[in-house]
């Protein structure tokens, strides 16, 4: 029997998306029985909708005011205490996850797989390396706790419907003062997040300036899409760093993804792999994002996107 | 500001288009170029800005791996660190055994700094640094793309999903870098001849008290599924005509 501890992800509001795929990689575990950990400084919002999730059994909420920022220094003692008690802890592969489940490992005393993309058995997992190119089955020993992250766009969100048991843990642990939170800056927008988008729209350096970039965001909005970009694009300061897609950004798997002068560097297409549909637009029709385009259309994308705006309206 | 320690980790290229072996055991690595992990440079070029800013801190390169991990390191103390460590060992080293290793370091080096990269691009494991700080009981801070020292204490900007975020940590703590915090220097020759008088030290693994272990087992290497080539498009009218038939518009 498989017991596994899911880290929530969570703003104090909201449950991140990324938890309800934690659960589905669970569930593919035979005989898993799930619980979900809320760490906060008041839990009692997110732990309802984690609750609804179907094939959760438990929501553990530890609320402390300490918690109220994901800080990994003060979040892992907490979660490696709760592990005791469980076979597997999984934390999604998103900056939370990636940040903090390596700690809770390490406090463990035991290995950690990073971004399972399939389950083969309670301990036998496939992951990416090589920036996707070369896939790994990877066997961990089963007398110790497996501690994961869970490749976000491998799985599909676990849907609503369940109604787990909601329980308050206190946990009697002191915790370090040397790490604080000074503050965020999000660039949250009205439009859909990158990570979660059916559709996404992605510029590369060829926007040439962040005004430009406006091209994509009209195009974005007129069918409800996210927009991402390659890292020329974010180290030149045309977008910001949570609009990275690739091996070191965002890794997504939207319906279609629009790939407007991005030349299809290795460490893009890592993070598009699981795109349903890719379109690509370059001027140059030897860009080697042709070779993975579903769709492509050599243009000048200073002309296209524009067209292409107009033509979906009409 | 007294001693900064940087983890540099030799790595396939990053322009190499890695292939896999027929018989499932792993890369093919015969031949290929090797090169300093991406991301150990921005961690090497910001101990070297921390440095020239006045602290005057000694830069401490160090690895884990083969002999010819020798070679990184030179490029490490071509672009500017005063010395070097490699831990020896032919086993290939996982994290854990990663995070113990350089925690064995920190216990003889005491750096009141560990900068490293936030990920290896070959195991693209993004776990040494967390677990180093773990095992050292010092904070972490990942993802760094603005570090500012004061006194006893780092004030870092992390990259996040959701955008940026803040942090402070007192030191001596581990700060894990990515690609936005500086861009590496380039290593001019004159550098590299001085390089070569500079000290490396190689230890094994043994001799700083640590196992290597087996955490994980590597059943098998696959490549992944390829795309199928698709469709060109002649103009922006057929490529609107394409997506609605397929339903995405
Ligand atoms: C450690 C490491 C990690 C990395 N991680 C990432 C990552 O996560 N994500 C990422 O994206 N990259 C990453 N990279 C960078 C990657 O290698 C490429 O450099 C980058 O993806 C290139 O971005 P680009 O396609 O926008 O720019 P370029 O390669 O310069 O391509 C621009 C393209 O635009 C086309 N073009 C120019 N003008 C027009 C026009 N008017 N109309 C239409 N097309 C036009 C050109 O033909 C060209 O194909 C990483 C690199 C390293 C070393
Ligand atoms: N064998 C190694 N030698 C030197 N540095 C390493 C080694 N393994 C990991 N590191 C450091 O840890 C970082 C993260 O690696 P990883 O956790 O494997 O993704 C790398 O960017 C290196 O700075």
């Amino acid at each position: 029997m498989s017991k596994i501890l899911i880290l929530g992800e969570h703003d104090g509001t909201t449950l991140n998306p990324s938890t309800h795929k934690c659960v589905t990689c669970a569930k593919a575990i035979a005989g898993a029985q799930i619980t979900v950990a809320l760490l906060g400084s008041d839990t009692a919002a997110v732990a309802a909708q984690a609750a609804a999730i179907q094939g959760v059994e438990r929501v553990l909420r530890v609320d402390r005011p300490e918690n109220a920022h994901p800080l990994a220094a003060l979040y892992a003692p907490q979660i490696a205490a709760l592990a005791a008690d469980y076979s597997h802890v999984f934390g999604p592969s998103t900056s939370f996850g990636k940040d903090l489940t390596p700690r809770v490992a390490a406090l463990l005393g035991v290995p950690q797989v990073s971004d399972l993309m399939a389950v083969e058995g309670a301990y036998r997992f496939r992951r990416p390396t090589y920036a996707g190119n070369a896939i790994v089955t990877v066997e961990a020993e089963p007398s110790r706790i497996l501690v994961a992250t869970v490749r976000v766009a491998s799985f599909e969100a676990a849907p609503n419907g369940g109604s787990a048991a909601i329980s308050a843990r206190t946990l009697d642990i002191a915790l370090p003062a040397h790490t604080r939170y000074v503050g965020a800056r999000s660039g949250s927008t009205d439009r859909p997040d990158l990570q979660t988008a059916a559709r996404v729209v992605s510029g590369g350096r060829a926007l040439g300036s962040a005004e430009n970039f406006k091209l994509l965001f009209s195009l974005a909005d007129k069918i409800g899409a996210a927009v991402g970009a390659s890292r020329a694009a974010v180290d030149a300061g045309y977008a910001p760093n949570e609009m990275q897609v690739g091996q070191t950004g965002k890794i997504i798997s939207p319906e279609m993804y629009i790939a407007v002068g991005i030349s299809g560097a290795i460490q893009h297409l890592t993070g598009i792999k699981d795109a349903r549909t890719i379109v690509a637009i370059n001027k140059d029709g030897e860009a080697p994002i042709f070779e993975v385009a579903d769709v492509g259309l050599v243009a000048d994308l200073f002309q296209a996107v524009p067209e292409l705006e107009r033509l979906i309206g009409a | 500001m007294k001693k900064i320690m940087v983890c540099i980790k030799r790595v396939v290229d990053y322009n190499v288009r890695v292939r896999v072996k027929a018989d499932g055991s792993g890369v093919m690595l015969d031949g290929v170029k090797m090169s300093v992990n991406p991301f150990d440079e921005i961690a090497l070029e910001e101990a070297l800005r921390i440095k020239e800013r006045g602290t005057n801190a000694e830069i401490l390169a160090v690895a884990i791996g083969v002999a010819e991990a020798q070679q990184q390191l030179r490029t490490a103390l071509a672009m500017g660190a005063d010395r070097a460590i490699l831990v020896q060992t032919e086993q290939p080293v996982e994290p854990l055994t990663a995070a113990q290793t350089f925690l064995a370091l920190a216990r003889r080096e005491n750096p009141d700094l560990i900068l490293l990269g936030k990920q290896a691009i070959d195991d693209d494991a993004n776990q040494t640094g967390q677990m180093l700080a773990a095992l050292w009981d010092r904070p972490q801070a990942t993802y760094a793309s603005k570090l500012a020292i004061d006194g006893g204490k780092a004030t870092v900007t992390r990259e996040v999903d959701a955008g940026l975020e803040t942090i402070e940590v007192d030191l001596p703590a581990v700060v894990s870098v990515d690609l936005r915090l500086n861009e590496p220097r380039y290593v001019k020759l004159p550098d590299i001849m001085k390089a070569k008088k500079k000290p490396l030290d190689v230890v094994s693994l043994e001799s700083l008290g640590v196992a290597a272990a087996v955490w994980l087992k590597a059943v098998k290497t696959e490549p992944p599924p390829q795309r199928q080539k698709g469709i060109m498009v002649k103009d922006v009218a057929e490529l609107v005509g394409v997506l609605k038939s397929k339903g995405l518009i």
